[in-house]
């Protein structure tokens, strides 16, 4: 099947062309961090973590999201998402890669990264996210190219897959429950010591995912023939109203905690967020447009009249996903390590080789997903002729 | 005919992967050269000074100001190649001195005495008995020897910082560059760092392993005891027997096993 990655017209082949310079830039300003170290980025002592950890917070969750459609197909036998399941799945691969690259960025001594395989450790939580994800991403190459590869010779998939699809259900839960507990377990961040970080990461994982799919679908039907179908398009534009809901109410949640308990361990960060502290505030804008994207969003998603209008549910769906990927991938993080466990309010803002990188890292898991959905329509297409 | 090449094809890829992987694997996971030449030499001295569980006591009635403070501060980085980068965000500290409401964000005050609201305090790592750092390091490359301090392997770290995340005192640095520019005058008993991985306050295990006390109680003219808190007879026990001490969050159950007589 890899054959029809070969083959495409003009515009294929311009973004991948554009996807590669931007991954060859990147490169190179990774060497340069390769060479100097991190100090190339905004990080510091008390902000120690930043943009690459938020992005491979975030991608995680879009990795998720990708389960909000094959649950229902696999599970339920729900037949409209037939065709969008195998997109989910590969988009979950892109995502998952990304999520790696990004941990590999991040790390100060990328050479001892199979330390971790050397030096097994269970009582790490890192290393059981390494395993969630490596699996999640084996798991979703394994189904989606045996069931594609099914579907184009006109057969039901094999038998022995069917094990694989059910594991990888709960599986999608859980790289984004480990990925939560990475954080929620940390004695002394008051931001991420929360039982509720788990549950609030899988919605705005199942917001975030299916409105990226769903735009993904929208471009896709616009520049091929193939077409997931209006049932699709409006079940799964329901399930993100949910999942966006949901988030929004396990933020207020933890807002309601912070503020009624006034214990300041706890309303510090949200202040830090939204308000700024002793004059530092660089993501209180950023803060403010997630939550209103959001509350817009719902506003539009609700209701069934704008719902069911596809350019207003586009705009929704980017407002989501702008929205969630300010709030995990610039507050969430940030939030947690400002002010410092001593009380000192060191900001950290991104660097310009740091945000190269990033859509380098970006452009890598964009130019996977082109490839990927290049074969699984090509495929579509053939089986349709 | 076609299914037999296309097997064959493939057998012979992973054959081939099998090949490639063992001596990149090798390569990758072992950052170490074993010189034939060198061997180190692992035995305990006799002098050593050895305890179940060393443990500091901190008498902050005995410092003024900043200026008893700086000896101490700059004979641990002297001796530690710990260096002086210019670069807030580059940073490196084993022991330095932060105010009152930093240094015990657990025990607010707002009327406390003059004397403590002006102190500077001397923090550094707690080598906690239940670190939360040596729980998140996902090589171990952060451990606890049997005697309680915490350690870092300098050449085991892979630099993910986790043990940063997870500490909630602030004690440890990440070397965000080639630490070794900024060292002035290089201690050669104790290693360099390279750029990538943490480091942190050790309680001079070195200095211990050769029966020497940890340089910042060396030079402390007093005010920092050291010793085994596991005996009843030790320095440590009898100064905290005799004063009201206090410790860094005591609420998260860490353990500290650094004490501050206030």
């Amino acid at each position: 099947m890899l054959e029809n990655a070969l083959k495409g017209n003009k515009g294929y082949w311009t973004l991948i062309i554009v996807l590669l310079v931007i991954m060859g830039v990147a490169g190179l300003c990774y060497l340069k961090q390769f060479t100097f170290g991190l100090g190339i980025t905004g990080m510091s002592r008390d902000v120690s973590w930043g943009f690459y950890i938020a992005q491979f917070t975030f991608l995680v969750g879009v990795a998720a999201g990708g389960v909000m459609v094959a649950l229902p197909y696999y599970l339920h036998n729900y037949k409209a998402f037939g065709k969008i399941t195998i997109l989910g799945e590969f988009l979950a691969i892109a995502s998952v890669s990304m999520c790696l690259l990004f941990i590999l960025a991040d790390l100060g001594q990328v050479q001892r990264a199979l330390n971790v395989l050397l030096h097994p450790t269970p009582h790490s939580v890192l290393f059981w996210d390494m395993i969630v994800l490596n699996g999640y991403l084996f798991l979703n190459i394994i189904v989606g190219w045996n069931v594609l590869e099914a579907e184009r010779n006109s057969v039901p998939p094999p038998q022995w897959i069917k094990p694989f699809i059910y594991i990888s259900i709960p599986w999608a839960f859980g790289i984004h429950t480990v990925t939560a507990y990475l954080f929620c377990g940390l004695p002394g961040r008051h931001y991420w010591l929360t039982a509720i970080l788990a549950p609030r990461f899988l919605a705005s994982a199942f917001a975030a995912g299916p409105s990226l799919l769903l735009l993904l679908c929208f471009i896709i039907r616009k520049v091929t023939n193939f077409d997931p179908g209006k049932q699709a398009i409006q079940a799964l534009a329901k399930i993100i109203t949910y999942a966006i809901i949901a988030n929004v109410f396990f933020f207020l949640c933890e807002v309601f905690v912070a503020f009624y308990s006034n214990i300041p361990g706890h309303t510090v960060h949200l202040k830090y967020l939204f308000v700024g502290l002793h004059g530092h505030g660089v993501l209180v804008p950023w803060m403010w447009a997630s939550v209103i994207f959001m509350t817009v969003a719902i506003i539009l998603l609700v209701n069934p009249v704008t719902r069911q209008n596809e350019s207003i549910l586009m705009v929704s769906c980017i407002l989501i996903f702008i929205g969630t990927w300010i709030d995990k991938g610039l507050g969430m993080i940030s939030g947690g390590f400002v002010p410092s466990p001593l009380h000192h309010v060191n900001e950290y803002v991104p660097t310009i080789l740091e945000i190269i990188i990033s859509l380098g890292v970006w452009a890598t898991g964009f130019f996977i997903l082109t490839i990927l959905f290049k074969i699984a329509i090509s495929v579509e297409q053939e089986v349709e002729a | 005919m076609k299914n037999s090449r296309r097997s064959f094809l493939k057998i012979a890829g992973v054959s081939a992967l099998g090949l490639v992987i063992k001596p990149v694997f090798n390569t990758f996971a072992s950052s170490e050269e074993h010189a034939e030449h060198l061997k180190p030499d692992f035995s305990k001295k006799n002098n050593a000074l050895t305890g179940k569980r060393w443990g500091m006591v901190i008498d902050t009635r005995k410092f003024q100001s900043e200026e008893d403070l700086k000896p101490i501060i700059d004979a641990c980085n002297s001796i530690h190649n710990i260096p002086d980068l210019k670069v807030k965000n580059h940073e490196i500290k084993w022991i330095w001195e932060d105010e009152y409401e930093h240094a015990f964000t657990d025990s607010e005050n707002e009327y406390v005495n003059e004397r403590v609201k002006h102190l500077p305090f001397l923090v550094l790592c707690n080598h906690c008995d239940d670190p939360p750092c040596v729980r998140a390091c996902p090589t171990k490359a952060t451990f606890k020897r049997e005697d309680g301090i915490v350690l870092m392997d300098f050449h085991r770290c892979i630099g993910c910082r986790f043990c940063m995340a997870a500490c909630p005192y602030g004690s440890r640095s990440f070397n965000f560059r080639d630490p070794r520019p900024g060292i002035e005058h290089q201690n050669p008993d104790y290693p360099t760092r390279t750029k990538g991985v943490v480091e942190k306050c050790n309680f001079c295990a070195e200095r211990l392993a050769v029966g020497k006390m940890p340089k910042c109680v060396e030079v402390s003219n007093g005010a920092i005891a050291f010793g085994d808190l596991d005996d009843p007879d030790s320095t440590v026990r009898k100064l905290l027997k005799e004063n009201y001490t206090i410790r860094r969050k005591p609420s998260l159950g860490t353990h500290p096993s650094v004490f501050y007589i206030v």
